[in-house]
């Protein structure tokens, strides 16, 4: 019960301090400012730690659930009803923690309107924690929205160079997605007929009645496109990487990190189980749009010379193996996209953080301008090493992405064969873009460039401790996620296998012992 | 039935308790001109502060009312009037309506050479008329509460008549607005008489009460003169509302007339034609040979303002011209409404709500619009005069930012979950490309109101260089500002209160 309360006191909490300091105008002292939003970033992430920890779904599936009726339950069954399960809770931590870091590096950056800027990211942060909390339908969207729109704010007041024009193609971009899943979501409601417009209530009508496949098929694309746009599928990508250039790099490693991840949610959470036939109808499409996010945007990425550019394209291009993920629709394939969500949310944020520290230091996101920065730098280059092999999916520190992304070619291999082929070949791109921008920026020799700009700029240090604190909690809980992911994957696994009736791997299963035993261990990484 | 029996029986059905809001507004506005000749000297602040306090004195009595004695149901005055739960909200809504146009009032006309009293005056006039419109029964009453409401805009619009742009405008308005008088009031002859013609089975000689007229034409829907009537009576009212293809007064009525008027233009009289669209066609003309014509066709109109209004508002640089558009688009929205509101039942509360929560947005940026306004015609008129808003005074940036983004249809704001409730409304009546229209059209109109959100927040302007002065807003003229935008924030998020009131 009072886990409950706390699920809601995290979206509460960010809101009520944006609110104080709305409220509160010039009269607030800076530091005063810079406390408000300490707390106001710190308690969401502790609370989704200790719920983490206290994470104990009943039959239902979903743990802390809660109802706030806010008015019209009566006219079309909408209340705030809040819980978390198994896809959830991944996806709860996530925000937190990278809210938490993108906040404290925020806390120490930000010098230009620094009330306006805390203003705009505890919403955005409120906004998140709420829509993986949700289990409203409505509400899901209400709270993502809320988190969009202090983007655009974002990137128009505090971003790098081109902001305006990437704000404006992101908002357009953006709302055109919202409005089709907006669409698409009160379509799957009002043909459901259930007396609620919140997950539980829809699966459940759903459950007991099957739609015609048209109907099936156009709310299911209404759906897809939707939410694809928003987690900038192939060939609806072109705003992400430009948006994320710009964006302010807290923003920036929220929104790659955490917010694009609403789509995909949605996806795994609501339109492939509730809609079978649908997505079945859907998927073969959606798996090849996924590797036009694997293969065309990667090669794109390693044509970038600006390194945030090239973040940007590589988590476009990271989402393809998502979206692959979703399209298998068995426990394997979803269960392995959603904890490579999770990863990925991580890895990027790390890396948008990291640039930032580059950029602070060389003046440039140039890479061609740059060089032999890891004398100078060495702990800079550690975490950058890091960070790099996680987001291409190497085994080491960034188990946790190798996780998934092997899960997710497993349950490629028993779909669609043949698609694990390009989509392996995209590991290797990866492997050559971010070898060759730690090349780059860390190793061989200072370029002229480089050398001519340091006389200019201040002496380069390496990390100081507040620079350290963000890297270090990320990195912290990607490793742990890595190392022991049974504490997320096991209820994830709970809930993917009640969502998805896995036909294909039982047919496998019942014709091959050994298979089974695959599927299990893709699943659970951290079980053997 | 002998006459004066008939007489007796009228007047025994009139329970004058029923409308005392209107009365009490209609003294009120009275009272003003009393005022007036008993402290001239005093009357310029006196007047405003009078009439915003007996309105909001009324609005709380009014809400009171509610919860002391609930609300009554049922004809009243020999079936002019029909109280019911959607009369009493839009009550609520003109009074509210009202009480801060008479604030905008108060803000526009300060410093001006012109009369004061008459505006209030006329005002609270108005708006009781207005109220009374919402709770018509009968086709004597809304003709004559509509013209009363008319009439008064009329002059409200030329109400700065030393300027040629007010006036051009009174004058653009007086004349279409005739036409549609012309046009209802023939409509209204044509249903008279389809239903009182003896030779047809349940002909009426009460034709004009909308109950017995729905009862004839329960059988003679499809009857040549009635569908003529119900289009042209429709036809007027598509003017008042402003709806495609009767929107083309618009933008010059909005540029023209004062920022007070033209808020009050593009909420209330909007509403006013809104309430009477439900009250015909959800529940007069809702027989099924009419709707069949009726739903199409209003789909059609609704489709075309949409898009109309919000490709036309793109490249709009004045801003009252650009509420005029955008306004079409949301009467667009609003007929939306309507035509589902013939099938769901609970639409028409999706469309009570929208105009709720248009009212606290429009009057959010109405109300920044009046204080960066010069006091020449024209002047702080244009989007470059906006530029840079938010650092000139932070607040009129932030109200502004609350009221184009309710408008825009984004979360966390009012206007986002009254746009969601026609949404919902519009897939339960099966009307998808009429949704699918919508969904479209607020990814447009998003371009225009955040590249005036980016002119006031970044200052970016095509005239940076000029240097923008500072605008200080004192206290007492915030509050009324704070409150608009608060409730329009508040109910983005609770809607229990709004809700309540229309739930009665």
């Amino acid at each position: 019960m009072v886990n409950s309360y706390l699920l809601q006191f995290a979206i509460l909490f960010p809101l009520a301090f944006a609110l104080i300091l709305l409220v509160g105008g010039r009269r607030i002292p800076d530091p005063v400012t810079r406390i408000i939003a300490f707390f106001g970033v710190l308690y969401p992430a502790l609370i989704a730690i200790w719920l983490w920890i206290a994470f104990d779904p009943g039959a239902s599936g979903y743990d802390f659930v809660a109802n706030v009726q806010t008015g019209l339950t009566d006219w079309v069954g909408i209340s705030l009803k809040t819980g978390l399960n198994g896809i959830g809770l991944p996806l709860f931590v996530l925000s937190g923690v990278v809210g938490l870091a993108a906040g404290l590096h925020s806390l120490l950056t930000v010098r230009e309107k620094v009330r306006e800027f805390f203003i705009l990211y505890l919403l955005m942060l409120g906004g998140l924690m709420g829509v993986f909390a949700s289990i409203d339908l409505f509400f899901f969207y209400f709270f993502h929205e809320l988190a969009l729109i202090p983007t655009f704010l974002m990137i128009g007041l505090w971003g790098g160079r081109n902001r305006r024009y990437a704000a404006m193609k992101m908002t357009i971009y953006l709302t055109v997605g919202a409005m089709l899943s907006l669409v698409g979501l009160i379509a799957l409601y009002v043909q459901s007929g259930a007396e609620a417009f919140n997950m539980i209530a829809v699966r459940e009508a759903m459950a007991g009645q099957t739609l015609s496949e048209a109907a099936q098929n156009y709310t299911f694309a209404l759906l897809l496109f939707g939410f694809g746009i928003l987690v900038s599928i192939w060939p609806f990508h072109t705003w992400a990487p430009l948006g994320y250039g710009a964006a302010p790099t807290a923003n920036a490693m929220l929104h790659s990190g955490v917010l694009k991840k609403f789509g995909l949610y949605g996806l795994v959470q609501i339109a492939a189980p509730m809609l079978p036939g649908g997505a079945e109808h859907w998927a073969y499409l959606l798996a090849l749009l996924a590797l036009g996010n694997v293969l065309v945007v990667g090669f794109i990425t390693v044509d970038q010379s600006d390194l945030k550019q090239m973040i940007g394209y590589s988590s476009v291009m990271h989402m393809g193996y998502c979206f692959l993920g979703l399209a298998c629709l068995s426990v394997v394939g979803v269960g392995g996209a959603v904890f490579l969500m999770f990863a990925h949310g991580l890895s990027v944020a790390i890396l948008f953080l990291l640039a930032d520290y580059v950029y602070r230091r060389t003046g440039t996101f140039d890479m061609n301008a740059m060089g032999g920065l890891a004398r100078k730098t060495p702990l800079l280059a550690t975490f950058f090493v890091t960070a790099m092999l996680a987001s291409i999916g190497l085994p080491g520190p960034g188990l946790a992405n190798f996780w998934g992304e092997l899960t997710v070619f497993v349950g490629l291999w028993q779909w669609q064969s043949w698609m694990v082929v390009p989509a392996v070949f995209g590991v290797v791109i990866s492997a050559i873009y971010g070898l060759r921008s730690m090349g780059k920026i860390f190793f061989g020799e200072e370029t002229e460039s480089f050398q001519k700009r340091q006389a200019s700029l201040p002496v380069i240090r390496d990390l100081d401790f507040g620079e350290k604190v963000p890297a270090v909690i990320l990195l912290a809980v990607l490793v742990f996620a890595g190392l022991w992911p049974r504490t997320l994957s096991d209820p994830l696994n709970e809930a993917v296998q009640s969502y998805y009736p896995d036909q294909r791997a039982e047919t496998l299963a019942t014709t091959q012992e050994q298979d089974e035993k695959i599927v299990y261990r893709g699943t659970l990484p951290g079980n053997e | 039935m002998d006459d004066l029996q008939y007489f007796k029986d009228a007047a025994a059905s009139n329970e004058w308790s029923l409308i005392w809001p209107e009365i009490s507004v209609g003294l009120l506005a009275l009272s003003l001109l009393v005022v007036e000749m008993l402290v001239p000297k005093m009357k310029n602040r006196l007047v405003p502060m009078i009439a915003m306090i007996g309105l909001s004195v009324i609005t709380v009595t009014l809400v009171l009312s509610w919860v002391g004695m609930g609300v009554s149901y049922g004809e009243s005055f020999a079936g002019l009037l029909f109280q019911s739960g959607f009369g009493e909200s839009m009550r609520l809504f003109f009074l509210l309506g009202g009480l801060f146009i008479c604030f905008l009032g108060y803000v526009t006309l300060q410093g001006r050479a012109i009369p004061r009293v008459e505006f209030f005056h006329i005002v609270l006039v108005v708006t009781a008329a207005l109220m009374l419109l919402a709770q018509s029964n009968h086709f004597v009453m809304i003709f004559i509460t509509l013209e009363t409401v008319t009439i008064g805009f009329y002059i409200l619009v030329s109400y700065f008549r030393n300027q040629p742009i007010s006036l051009e405008a009174g004058l653009k308005y007086l004349i279409l607005g005739g036409l549609s008088t012309g046009l209802l009031l023939f409509g209204i002859a044509l249903l008279y008489g389809a239903a009182g013609n003896p030779q047809l089975a349940g002909a009426t000689a009460e034709g004009l009460n909308l109950q017995a007229l729905r009862a004839f034409l329960l059988n003679h829907g499809d009857h040549t003169l009635a569908v003529a009537g119900m289009l042209l009576v429709l036809f007027g009212i598509a003017f008042k509302v402003a709806v495609f293809p009767f929107q083309i007064w618009v933008p010059d009525v909005y540029q023209g007339a004062p920022t007070a008027v033209t808020a009050f233009l593009g909420v209330c009289s909007k509403a006013a034609g809104f309430a009477l669209m439900i009250i015909l066609v959800t529940r007069t003309f809702n027989v099924e040979t009419m709707t069949s014509i009726t739903v199409p066709l209003l789909s059609l109109m609704a489709i075309f303002s949409l898009l109309y209004g919000n490709l036309t508002a793109l490249t709009q640089q004045n801003t009252k011209r650009l509420m005029g558009l955008s306004g079409i688009s949301h009467a667009g929205f609003l007929l939306a409404g309507v035509v589902a509101a013939v099938h769901v039942d609970w639409a028409v509360w999706a469309v009570v709500f929208y105009l709720f929560s248009y009212m606290f947005s429009s009057f959010a940026v109405f109300g920044v619009m009046a204080f960066v306004e010069g006091k020449n015609p024209g002047e702080g008129e244009e989007l470059i005069d906006y530029t840079g808003l938010y650092q000139r005074s932070p607040f009129l940036g932030t109200v502004l930012g609350i009221g184009l983004g309710s408008l825009a249809g984004i979360p966390p704001l009012v206007g986002f979950i009254g746009k969601a409730l026609v949404f919902i409304a519009l897939f339960q009546a099966g009307l998808y490309v009429l949704l699918l229209v919508g969904a479209l059209s607020v990814a447009i109109s998003i371009f225009y109101y955040f590249g005036w959100m980016r002119t006031a927040f970044f200052g970016d302007g095509p005239d940076t260089e000029k240097d923008y002065p500072a605008i200080e807003v004192p206290l007492p003229k915030r509050v009324p500002l704070a409150i608009i935008a608060g409730i329009t924030v508040f109910l983005g998020f609770i809607q229990v209160p709004l809700a309540a009131v229309l739930g009665l």
